[in-house]
């Protein structure tokens, strides 16, 4: 890995504070009734998928689970489209006929968005048997929950993946909760990045509150993947400041808890190092903070005031 | 005293064999276990033991004589030095006598019935590129993947045993030969993974067909089905389709009761976003797979185990194909219409024949080819024509495709309705074992035909 320069922390803090800000702001929306049904925010998740984009070709395939709002803008797709599809407008990424959870840019590769836990998995397998097929170089980033490592289907995919040599990187994002349930009253044994092991699926556990470390493990892992070795799992250890959708309280956990958290923020992380190494200055922080809300408020403005689909719409796109 | 050998039932669905090899001969002594012969069945070729011992006698058939029938003596053995008479014909047909079907009917098809051969409908009598020779379903079925495969090299197979076994039921046979198994893949006994893979490929841009070793096992990958292939053009606002064919047989074979033996079409049929075929006839078989290939959307091909054996002329042009969402008029008639699918074409046709003869009812069959979407239209301009309508299915009674079938003739149709429509399903409950209980199941010839009475209120 390539060290990284000044434009790659600008890059890293503007995601990052992007998807923040874009979270704060469907939740506001949502407050407002402006978005409606299953709402479920990536808010102190951000250096997992921010993390992973710096290693990313963009002929690389993604795919994830409905916690996906922060996936997608990491892709670099538009907060504007994607707050539109949230408010189920027609200039939505799936023209308001897909929601929150269910995203997609075939443009941009980004194979969703999906509703169902695990499901994401096999598809995220078969995505990477088709790079491998048509003989192509790129491999498909496949991001799991904790809760779907307890999904069957998952570890099927698992065997397929080894057994065929897919180019299938399986990044489980652990936020400690799958909806209301710890990962330690769900998972009989711990160590999740662990389970590829009976199919000879290396993995590794890393710090995801931490951007540096994910790109380090996300770039070693992407190249053992890309160069033909079959599939391989990073265990990210994150949190969820919010609740697991937007009607979830979170009873679940203490609030000492997530203070703690809360200490080792991934956005304060990385604009601390950017002082330190004076790539940015207060100022030029703060700009960057400001250009960032506006440019969600006016991604928020968009989304309330495209239109709803047309009824036609009802019957297009079911088959083609 | 001596014993005689018989041809054994190696399958479930196994009427007849082919004596591959003898692994014995005359004066040989044989013990039980030992290995005998070599016999090819409708599924693979299976060696076969001794169960009774003794010294071979004589072998009653010569290495391979083929379409032996099951429980056809093949060989005796017995003490060499007690005189043997040697029939000339041993006592056959135990199992199929039970099975046996009314007399005089010359499309006969019954779930044991060896060598079915279909009597194409005059319509398709009149194709130019009719073929001479007379092949099976199954034999329909891997020509036309064969074809497509070679045409575009997005197109590859994979399923349990489909490459190296040949297939459970042999419809992939020969494919991994000629495609390598880059093309034809072996997946694991792992249905929700590996059709959540091929889901994912078809997203992706190839074009799979994936076998499923029997649509029962399709229910462990149903979420794939609905929530991933069915639903993800909708729920992406166009943007990703899902270019893939689930096939394989469904509904009943012979007595393998009730976890083998249901019938999925009207579940699939209920989904938006699927299309859904059922091939009665080699020559329709070959014709809509070929589109189901092609076609961009998810598709469920619901092949019949029992009809994989049923031989009947194909179209040889390797771009022909038939429309999806069209109905076929098997038969022409005016007193009444039959509405049908998949095996239950043999079964109506049957029925037809007999009702003619007995009655004197001229009946229209409806061969429906593709459930979703359903050919409304043929359908209605039938029944307006002949003022009623029996449909006749495999599926259970609950909301089954006749239940929709019935509800849009009494929407549509009913000041042409001279009686109320009847439907011919199994039994409302789980597939029995037995084969009495499996008969009275499934639907036979004289439940359609008293259907077809009621209707036309003959008492």
């Amino acid at each position: 890995m390539k060290k990284l320069q000044k434009a790659d922390y600008i890059k890293m803090y503007s995601f990052m504070l992007k998807i923040r800000r874009f979270e704060e702001r469907a939740a506001q929306l949502y407050g407002m009734g402006k978005i409606g049904g299953f709402c479920h925010l990536y808010i102190g998740q951000e250096a997992v998928v921010v993390g992973v984009l710096m290693t990313i070709d963009k002929n690389d395939s993604v795919v994830t689970t409905y916690r996906d709002h922060g996936h997608m803008i990491a892709r670099g797709l538009d907060p504007k489209r994607i707050m539109a599809e949230l408010t189920g407008r027609e200039d939505g990424y799936s023209a308001g006929k897909g929601g929150s959870m269910h995203m997609f840019s075939k443009e941009n590769n980004f194979y969703g968005g999906h509703g169902i836990v695990g499901a994401q998995v096999p598809i995220g397998t078969g995505i990477a048997f088709t790079h491998k097929y048509n003989g192509e170089k790129n491999i498909c980033r496949t991001y799991i929950g904790d809760g779907a490592m307890n999904n069957g289907q998952v570890f099927e995919a698992f065997n397929l993946a080894s057994l065929w040599k897919l180019p299938v990187l399986y990044i489980i994002e652990n936020n400690k909760y799958g909806m209301g349930t710890s990962v330690d009253r769900a998972a009989a044994g711990l160590d999740l990045y662990k389970r590829g092991e009976a199919f000879g699926i290396p993995g590794e556990k890393v710090d995801g509150m931490n951007v540096f470390s994910v790109i380090e493990a996300a770039d070693k892992a992407g190249k053992y993947v890309r160069e033909g070795n079959g599939p391989y799992i990073i265990e990210v250890q994150t949190y969820r400041y919010r609740g697991h959708s937007m009607s979830d309280p979170a009873k679940y956990r203490t609030k000492e808890e997530l203070d703690n958290y809360k200490q080792t923020d991934p956005i304060e992380i990385v604009k601390a190092e950017m002082l330190k190494k004076k790539f940015a200055t207060n100022d030029e922080i703060e700009k960057i903070n400001k250009d960032t809300l506006e440019e969600i408020k006016n991604a928020a403005e968009f989304a309330i005031n495209s239109p709803f689909p047309k009824d036609s719409e009802l019957y297009t796109d079911v088959y083609l | 005293m001596s014993t005689e050998i018989l041809m054994p039932a190696l399958s479930p669905t196994m009427t007849e064999g082919n004596l591959s090899k003898w692994l014995i001969k005359k004066g040989d002594t044989v013990k039980a276990g030992d290995l005998i012969a070599e016999i090819e069945t409708d599924k693979a070729t299976m060696e076969v033991e001794a169960v009774d011992e003794g010294v071979v006698l004589d072998l009653l058939f010569k290495e391979g004589e083929a379409n032996i029938p099951v429980n056809k003596a093949i060989a005796i053995i017995g003490d060499p030095n007690e005189k043997v008479e040697v029939k000339k014909e041993a006592p056959i047909e135990k199992v199929i006598e039970e099975k046996k079907i009314e007399k005089n009917i010359e499309t006969k098809i019954e779930n044991k019935k060896a060598d079915i051969i279909d009597t194409p409908s005059p319509k398709i009598e009149e194709d130019r590129n009719l073929s001479s020779v007379e092949i099976t379903m199954r034999q329909a079925l891997r020509d036309t993947m064969a074809e497509e495969m070679r045409k575009d090299n997005k197109v590859f197979i994979l399923g349990e045993e489909v490459a190296e076994y040949q297939g459970a039921y042999k419809v992939t046979q020969g494919l991994l030969e000629e495609f390598g198994k880059e093309r034809v893949l072996d997946t694991p006994i792992s249905e929700h993974g590996f059709t959540g893979l091929a889901v994912g490929a078809a997203f992706k841009g190839l074009r799979p067909i994936l076998e499923f070793m029997t649509f029962n096992f399709s229910m462990q990958a149903i979420d794939q089905i609905i929530n991933s292939a069915a639903k993800t053009l909708y729920m992406s606002g166009g943007q990703i389709n899902c270019p893939i064919v689930f096939r394989g047989p469904n509904g009943a074979a012979a007595q393998v009761a009730a976890q083998h033996s249901q019938d999925f079409s009207s579940w699939y049929s209920q989904v938006p976003g699927l299309k859904v075929i059922a091939p009665s006839t080699p020559y329709n078989a070959k014709g809509l797979l070929r589109s189901a290939i092609s076609d961009p959307n998810p598709v469920i091909f619901l092949e019949n185990e029992i009809l994989y054996g049923l031989k009947g002329p194909v179209n040889n042009d390797v771009n022909f194909s038939i429309p999806i969402g069209k109905a076929n008029i098997e038969k022409e008639g005016k007193d009444l219409t039959i509405v049908t699918y998949s095996i239950m074409l043999q079964k109506s046709k049957e029925a037809a024949l007999r009702l003619k003869e007995e009655y004197n009812l001229d009946i229209e069959i409806i061969d429906l080819q593709t459930l979703r979407p359903l050919d409304t239209e043929t359908i209605l301009n039938s029944v307006k024509k002949t003022n009623r309508l029996i449909t006749v299915e495999e599926s259970w009674p609950f909301g089954s495709v006749g239940s929709e079938i019935s509800n849009i003739v009494q929407r549509d149709a009913f000041d042409y309705l001279d009686s109320p429509v009847i439907k011919v399903n199994s039994a409302d409950v789980p597939m029995p074992y037995a084969l009495s209980l499996e008969k009275l199941y499934l639907p036979q010839v004289d439940d359609i035909i008293n259907a077809a009475k009621k209707v036309s209120y003959i008492k």
